[in-house]
């Protein structure tokens, strides 16, 4: 048994853009995820942040094989699962399961609830009849449901319930692994740590692993052992916990927590935010290089001219950068971290 | 001291709708002077939106009702004919909204829109309006403004949506400006961006803001004032310091242990607030709060607390049945680590009910 559960490996996925209607010709390419490679341990959770389009959803659809890759190599518990056939993923998803943003959209709202967590179920066989009923009614309990609800129906819950229900039928099978994309940036603020909670205490009771996806980084600083932060389709800093917020050594990291507003007046007074100027470029034509080359505070002519690898930059951190923040600059943009 | 620009009294916003009658806002006043900016706090179904709305007169329909006084520059604008709303609409008081996307029209080129705001109000040449659009993306750091102002919507990013929306909002050079969630769709760096444009342009222009968010990072990088809504009502009103450093309403305590921070540990728990906000068609008897409050004695269930000021600082204001020494001395347990139920067995409030 190895230690990583996942291991992705130079992972591409281009989505085609094409022109014509009859005669289809592909005109160009959105480069939503372009070579990239990490492990995911067992019983971890990793975060994946980054900002709109950077292509942390798109990566845990590959890993889900809810997509098909371009190229590169996606294993799964020590078995490469990059090109499985569709007949032959059913007992892969017994395995890996997600939880969704948006928990109105992800209910079926013309099924009970208890046909909604029971779908696992029905599916992949196991509990049957009462026994099933039974099964569900216990999910319902863990996840903080009153099982009484069986047969109630998704519109009758509150976001924060509907997404509790939605972490039910993530865990009915007992997976190895899930993968919660933006799992409360929907909910409102009181209910977010209701469910954070929820997802951190199923963690620690059925061993899971976890890679949680946000653009939200104080929730991943709460919630991840080690976290990647992704930039225009590439990883460019992983990192413990720990030492991404102490002392991050990729610009964009630096910026991205320098950007965070603190609920501190005291702090926010103290502290310069300084967020990369500009936009994010677009993904069909990034630029080559170094992607935040255009937007890097420290940008030099190297960063023009070759791609910096993701290397060791001590303190267990990797990164892809040319000139990492050194540790004065870290802690001029994240004043906020320390602590 | 400078009158107020806004002042808003004792506001009532009531919807009938088929289900009963949703009590929007409750009572709630508040004011806003030139160069002052307001945070206003709550989550969705606290009545901030609706509140800000009803000042700007969108609220008004057969089935609302309103009531209560909303004085601008200390004009009625409630009993202001829809003519005259209009004439301080987009004019005196600007208003940005949550969506960009959804705020402009997919049809026409952005230029084109701001054009329009501005000759709805001035009798301006389009030749000058247009100059005055492409000075107006310089102000709120459009790049090439000559060539973004002939650009439909979907040619440009979030950001730069929102900031054709801000620039539509200052064309007039407006006195206040209503800002509702204006950066909950954007990317953090983006949102920061944003934040600081409006603080910026808040000081260089003084003009009074509103700041209507549930973020409470976000007020606490730019506002000076905060008030915290929860179920139609103001809980709580203070200086932004005041709200993080001594808050003193049992909902503002949740609000700021359930966040997780950065500049806390991160092994710190979160304390959620348990319970779910009330429905505004059957608000709880009492103080709306007290369904979900770990310090609720049995009269908060019948008696409605009233937003008064502290003895020894009138300018914190706070809705709350427990006395302001009992509230400190809770808070100060909550900030030494102490869960809500072990913190209301030391204050003595009596068994949990």
């Amino acid at each position: 048994m190895t230690e990583a559960l996942v291991e992705v490996r130079n992972l591409v996925k281009h989505f085609p853009l094409t022109r014509g209607i009859v005669f289809q010709r592909q005109v160009g390419a959105v480069h939503a995820v372009d070579d990239v490679s990490f492990d995911v341990l067992r019983g971890e959770t990793l975060g994946i942040v980054g900002e709109t389009g950077c292509g942390k959803t798109t990566t845990a659809r590959l890993i889900t094989r809810l997509l098909e890759p371009t190229s590169g190599t996606i294993s799964f518990d020590g078995e490469d699962i990059t090109h499985r056939r569709k007949g032959a993923l059913k007992p892969l998803r017994r395995e890996m399961q997600m939880i969704f943003q948006d928990p109105y959209s992800s209910l079926n709202p013309r099924k009970t609830v208890g046909a909604i967590i029971g779908e696992p179920f029905a599916i992949h066989g196991g509990a049957d009849g009462g026994d099933r009923r039974r099964a569900v009614q216990e999910l319902m309990e863990q996840v903080g449901l009153n099982p009484e609800h069986y047969n109630r129906y998704p519109h009758e819950f509150s976001g924060g319930q509907r997404q509790r229900i939605g972490v039910a039928r993530a865990v009915a099978l007992k997976p190895k692994m899930i993968i919660a994309d933006e799992p409360v940036s929907a909910l409102d603020v009181s209910i977010q740590a209701q469910i954070l909670n929820l997802l951190r205490d199923l963690q620690r009771d059925l061993g899971l692993t976890l890679i949680l996806i946000a653009h939200d980084l104080s929730v991943v600083r709460h919630m991840c052992d080690r976290i990647a932060v992704m930039y225009l389709g590439k990883i460019v800093e992983l990192a413990p916990n720990d030492a991404l917020y102490a002392h991050p050594r990729h610009p964009y990291t630096g910026a991205l927590l320098s950007a965070v507003p603190v609920p501190n007046p005291g702090l926010a007074a103290q502290r310069r935010r300084q967020p990369p100027p500009g936009d994010v470029p677009s993904p069909t034509n990034p630029p080559p290089a170094c992607r935040f080359h255009p937007r890097c505070p420290k940008v030099q002519e190297i960063c023009r001219q070759e791609e910096p690898p993701l290397e060791p930059k001590g303190g267990g951190s990797i990164a892809a950068c040319h000139f990492p923040l050194t540790r004065e600059e870290a802690e001029e943009r994240v004043a906020s971290a320390a602590g | 001291m400078s009158s107020p620009l806004l002042q808003v009294d004792d506001l009532h916003v009531r919807f009938a709708t088929e289900d009963g009658i949703v009590n929007a806002v409750n009572g709630i006043s508040f004011s806003v002077g030139p160069g002052e900016m307001l945070g206003i706090v709550g989550e969705s179904g606290s009545g901030k939106s609706v509140s800000m709305l009803t000042v700007m007169g969108l609220t008004r329909a057969a089935n609302s009702d309103i009531a209560g006084s909303v004085r601008f520059q200390g004009r009625d604008l409630l009993s202001a004919s829809d003519e005259d709303l209009r004439r301080v609409r987009g004019d005196d008081i600007a208003m940005i909204f949550q969506d960009p996307l959804s705020s402009l029209h997919p049809f026409y080129r952005v230029g084109a829109q701001i054009v329009e705001a501005i000759q709805a109000h001035r009798d301006v040449p389009d030749s000058a309006a247009r100059e005055r659009v492409v000075e107006l993306f310089g102000l709120v750091g459009i790049p090439d403004p000559r060539q973004r102002i002939d650009a439909y919507p979907h040619e440009l990013s979030g950001g730069m949506r929102q900031r054709v929306m801000i620039a539509m909002a200052l064309a007039n050079e407006p006195k206040l400006l209503i800002a509702d969630e204006p950066t909950t769709a954007l990317d953090v760096t983006v949102q920061s961006q944003i934040l600081d444009l409006i603080a910026r342009l808040q000081r260089e222009l003084g003009m009074g803001v509103v700041l209507i968010t549930h973020d409470l990072g976000v007020v606490a990088e730019v506002t000076e004032q905060i008030a915290v809504m929860y179920a139609g009502k103001i809980v709580e009103h203070a200086s932004t310091q005041k709200i993080f450093a001594a808050p003193e309403h049992p909902y503002t305590w949740g609000l700021l242990q359930s966040i997780p921070r950065l500049d806390r540990g991160r092994d710190e728990p979160l304390v959620p607030i348990p319970g779910l906000p009330p429905s505004l068609i059957n608000l709880p008897s009492g103080c709306s709060f007290h369904p979900r409050c770990p310090y609720v004695r049995p009269p908060h269930r019948r008696v409605e607390p009233e937003l008064e000021p502290l003895a020894d600082d009138p300018s914190h204001r706070v809705a709350c049945l427990l006395d302001s020494a009992t509230r400190r001395r809770i808070w100060a347990d909550l900030q030494a680590g102490l869960g809500p139920q072990a913190a209301r067995a030391k204050a003595k409030l009596g068994e949990s009910v």
